[in-house]
C-alpha cells in the first residue's frame, strides 16, 4: 500500500511532470516538433484525462488514444446482433455494464430491459454460470467482448460450464487482440506514432515478449506501464529518453505485475478452447486473425452456432468512433461530440464506455 | 404467530389493526395522534420547512444501517441543511406480500431509534401491501416537517469570492457500503455507510456561527453533482482542491477496482457548507469536535460570483484544472 500511495503523491507528481516537460522540450528542439505517443489502453486514456496529465502536457507531448476500449472497437453490426438476441423471451443476456447502454441501430439493451427483457449486468463473467444454474429452463448467453485481459475469464466460464455439465450456457464471442490492431495501425500509416505506451493489464496476460514485434518489425519503442499518475508520467519519461537516445526496445515498467512470458496458465486455457478468428473492428473492417472463436469441439457453448440471428446492415450515422479509436481524429473533431452525442444520450460507443475516448474527453477535458 | 406479511395485512381490517398496534405504535409511540385521521401539531414558528423522500435502497440491510434508519436520516438531513429544526415525520410503507415480519420489526425499530436520536417524532403513517413481485420487499416514504428559527436563516445570496467550501467528512462511504453489501459484485470491504442525522450538529453551527451561506447534503450524485447544482443556482464558480478532499483508502481502492469516481458516490451523513472565510476556524472547530464532523476539511473556495453560468472546477494533484459536471447516466441504481 505504501508503494501505491507514493504513486499519487502530489509532490512526486509535479516533479515527474516537470521532468517530462523538460525532456519533451529537448525533443522539440532536436526534432523540430513535439513527440507523438499512443496510449493503447482505454484505462490509460481515462487516467490521462482524469488526472489532468493530458491537458497539462498538450503543448509538449501529443498523446493519442488508441484502440484499447473493448466496447468502442466492436463494430455496429456485432452490437446490433447482440441486441437482437434479446428479442427472444426465453433468454437471459448477461454482459458488462457498458454494453447495456451502447446504442444499436434500432435500440439498446437498456431499452430492451425496460420492455421486460431479462438482461443482467455482471461484474464477473463467472456470475453468469450461477445464473445458468439457477435458471435451467432458460438460455443464458454471455455477450463476450474484451481484449486479452478479459478473454481468459470468458474461457474460464466455458471450463466451468463444461465441468458442471451445463447445456443452457453459451458465449457470444466478439473478442479482440492487441497485436493485430497495432500492426494494422502501423501498416496503415494514417498516423505517425513515435512510441507506444503499452497496456498494463493486457501485458499481464500476454507478457512483455508479446510486444517484441514492434521493435523487430517496425523499429518502434514501447513502455509497458501501470495506471497510477506517477507510473504514467514515468512511462512517458522513459519513452522520451528512448526516442532521444535512438535506442529501440520494449521496457517493462510494470514489473510487479507483468512477466516476460505473461500468464502461462491463462494462455494455456485460451489455447485449449479457442482458435484464431477474423474479427470486424469498428470503422476499420475485418482484420485477419484479430480475435478468437471457440474450437469446434466446444460448439455447444458457442452462441453463434446455437442461435441464428440476422440483422440488417447498420444505418450510417455521422459518428466517427472508427477514426477516433485509430487516433486519426480527436473527439472534438467529430461534429456530434457534446452536441448530438453525450454520455446521457450517446450515439457512438466511445461516448458510452467508461474507457471510451469520447467519454474521457467529455467528462474530464470539456471546458464549456 | 404470523411470520410473513400477507395481503390481508393491507385490507384495513383486524390484521391491519394488529400490524399497526404491534409493530408501528409499539416502536413509534405517539398514541395521542392515533385518535384522529390526521396528526395535529402545534406551530411555534412563522416558517415551516417540508420535505418528502422515498426509500428503495437495495439491499434493505447494509453495513452501518438499514432502509429504516436511512428513511429517517435522509429526511432529517434534508430539513437540517435547509436550516430547519426537524420536528415530526410521517412514514408510508409499501410492503410486498410475503415480507418477513421479523425484518419489518427490525426496520421499524431502527427507524424509532434514529428518530429518537434525532429528536423527531413519527406522527402519522400508512401501510399498503401489494402482491408478490409488485415491489421488492419494502419501500418507505417519509415526509418531514421542521421549523425555522429567525436566527437560523441561511442567506445564500451573500455568497462572495473567497468564501470557503467545507465537507464534514470522508466522501463516498455510503456508495461503497451499498456496493459491498450487494454481494453480486464480489467486493468485500469494511466500509460502513455514513448514514446519520446531522441536525444536532448543524443546529449547533447555526446557533454559534453567522457566516454560513448555504448547506447541502451530497446524497445521490455525490459531492460533484451537489456542488454543480449549487453553483448553477447561485451563479458562482467553485474551485476544489482534489488532494484536500477526504476519502477513505478503502473507498478509493474500491473505486479503482469498480471504475467509480468517489466524487459521484452517494453520502448519507455528510454536509457541504459554504462559509464566510472569516468564520472558517470557528466552523471547523465545531465540526471537528463532533463525532459526525471529525474529518471535516476545507476542500475549496468560491473564486467567482455573479457569473451567468456557474461551474465547479477541480484542481488535480499535478496542478491542472478540469471542470466537473453532473453525474450522467447510471452509476448505482437504488442507492437510497
Amino acid at each position: 500500500m505504501e508503494h501505491l500511495i507514493h504513486l499519487s503523491n502530489p509532490i512526486i507528481l509535479r516533479k515527474s511532470l516537470e521532468a517530462v516537460i523538460q525532456l519533451a522540450e529537448q525533443y522539440k528542439k532536436e526534432k523540430g516538433r513535439i513527440p507523438v505517443l499512443m496510449e493503447v489502453c482505454g484505462s490509460h486514456t481515462m487516467a490521462f484525462a482524469k488526472t489532468g496529465i493530458k491537458t497539462r502536457l498538450k503543448d509538449h507531448v501529443r498523446l493519442i488514444a488508441g484502440p484499447g476500449c473493448p466496447v468502442c472497437v466492436t463494430d455496429q453490426k456485432s452490437i446490433d446482433t447482440m441486441i437482437e438476441l434479446s428479442r427472444d423471451t426465453n433468454r437471459i443476456l448477461c454482459t458488462f455494464g457498458d454494453m447495456v447502454r451502447v446504442p444499436g441501430s434500432k435500440f439498446s439493451l437498456m431499452e430492451a430491459k425496460t420492455e421486460g427483457k431479462d438482461i443482467r449486468v455482471v461484474y464477473s463473467p463467472l456470475d453468469s454460470i450461477k445464473i445458468a444454474e439457477e435458471n435451467p429452463e432458460k438460455e443464458v448467453i454471455f455477450l463476450g467482448i474484451g481484449f486479452e485481459t478479459t478473454i481468459p475469464i470468458l474461457v474460464a466460464t466455458i471450463q466451468e460450464a463444461e465441468k458442471k455439465g451445463l447445456t443452457n450456457y453459451t458465449i457470444w464471442m466478439t473478442t479482440k487482440l492487441v497485436e493485430p490492431i497495432l500492426r494494422t495501425l502501423l501498416n496503415g500509416k494514417e498516423i505517425n506514432i513515435d512510441g507506444f505506451l503499452l497496456p498494463g493489464h493486457v501485458s499481464v496476460v500476454t507478457g512483455k515478449n508479446s510486444f517484441d514485434f514492434l521493435v523487430k518489425e517496425y523499429g518502434i519503442s514501447g513502455v509497458i506501464t501501470g495506471f497510477e499518475p506517477v507510473e504514467l508520467l514515468r512511462a512517458i519519461y522513459k519513452l522520451l529518453q528512448q526516442l532521444l537516445s535512438g535506442k529501440i526496445e520494449i521496457i517493462n515498467d510494470y514489473k510487479y505485475m507483468v512477466k516476460n512470458d505473461g500468464n502461462i496458465v491463462a494462455k494455456k486455457l485460451m489455447e485449449k478452447y479457442l482458435d484464431y478468428h477474423d474479427e470486424a473492428w469498428r470503422g476499420i473492417g475485418v482484420i485477419q486473425n484479430s480475435g478468437f472463436i471457440l474450437k469446434p469441439e466446444y460448439a455447444i457453448f458457442d452462441a453463434k452456432k446455437k442461435f441464428h440471428v440476422s440483422v440488417e446492415e447498420p444505418r450510417k450515422t455521422k459518428c466517427r468512433c472508427g477514426e477516433i479509436i485509430q487516433g486519426v481524429i480527436t473527439p472534438e473533431e467529430c461534429i456530434l461530440f457534446s452536441r448530438g452525442c453525450t454520455p446521457l444520450f450517446p450515439i457512438g460507443p466511445c461516448m458510452v464506455s467508461t474507457e471510451g475516448t469520447c467519454a474521457a474527453h467529455y467528462q474530464y477535458m470539456k471546458e464549456g | 404467530m404470523v411470520q410473513r406479511i400477507s395481503l390481508t395485512h393491507g385490507e384495513g381490517g383486524e390484521l391491519t389493526h394488529r400490524l399497526i398496534k404491534d409493530v408501528f405504535i409499539k416502536s413509534f409511540g405517539n398514541l395521542q395522534h392515533t385518535q384522529l385521521d390526521a396528526a395535529i401539531i402545534k406551530l411555534n414558528a412563522s416558517k415551516l420547512a417540508v420535505t418528502t423522500d422515498c426509500y428503495v435502497v437495495k439491499p434493505l440491510f447494509f453495513p452501518g444501517g438499514d432502509i429504516g434508519k436511512l428513511a429517517i436520516t435522509g429526511t432529517v438531513n434534508d430539513l437540517a441543511v435547509s436550516g430547519a429544526t426537524p420536528q415530526a415525520i410521517t412514514a408510508g410503507f409499501i410492503l410486498e406480500e410475503g415480507f418477513p415480519l421479523r425484518q419489518l420489526k427490525l426496520i421499524v425499530k431502527s427507524m424509532a431509534e434514529e428518530a429518537k436520536k434525532a429528536g423527531v417524532s413519527i406522527i402519522a403513517g400508512d401501510t399498503k401491501v401489494v402482491e408478490k413481485g409488485s415491489v421488492d420487499g419494502l419501500f418507505i416514504n417519509t415526509t418531514g416537517i421542521g421549523f425555522i428559527k429567525e436566527t437560523h436563516q441561511l442567506y445564500p445570496e451573500n455568497i462572495s469570492v473567497g468564501d470557503m467550501v467545507i465537507v464534514s467528512g470522508t466522501v463516498g462511504d455510503h456508495g461503497i457500503a451499498i456496493v459491498s453489501a450487494r454481494e453480486e459484485l464480489g467486493l468485500m470491504t469494511d466500509v460502513q455507510s455514513d448514514c446519520a442525522s446531522l441536525n444536532h450538529l448543524l443546529q449547533e453551527l447555526l446557533e454559534k456561527v453567522d457566516g454560513i451561506r448555504v448547506m447541502r447534503d451530497p446524497t445521490r450524485g455525490g459531492v460533484s453533482t451537489s456542488l454543480v447544482e449549487l453553483c448553477e443556482e447561485l451563479h458562482c464558480t467553485i474551485e476544489l482542491e482534489d488532494s484536500s478532499i477526504p476519502i477513505r483508502q478503502e473507498v478509493e481502492g474500491a473505486c479503482d477496482i469498480l471504475g467509480f469516481d468517489p466524487l459521484y458516490l452517494a453520502n448519507e451523513g455528510k454536509v457541504l457548507l459554504i462559509v464566510d472565510k472569516n468564520q472558517i476556524d470557528c466552523v471547523l472547530d465545531i465540526l471537528q469536535n463532533h463525532e459526525l464532523g471529525k474529518d471535516a476539511k476545507v476542500i475549496g473556495q468560491i473564486t467567482e460570483c455573479q457569473k451567468e453560468e456557474g461551474k465547479v472546477l477541480l484542481k488535480t494533484p499535478i496542478g491542472s484544472t478540469r471542470r466537473l459536471f453532473r453525474l450522467s447516466g447510471l452509476l448505482l441504481p437504488r442507492i437510497c
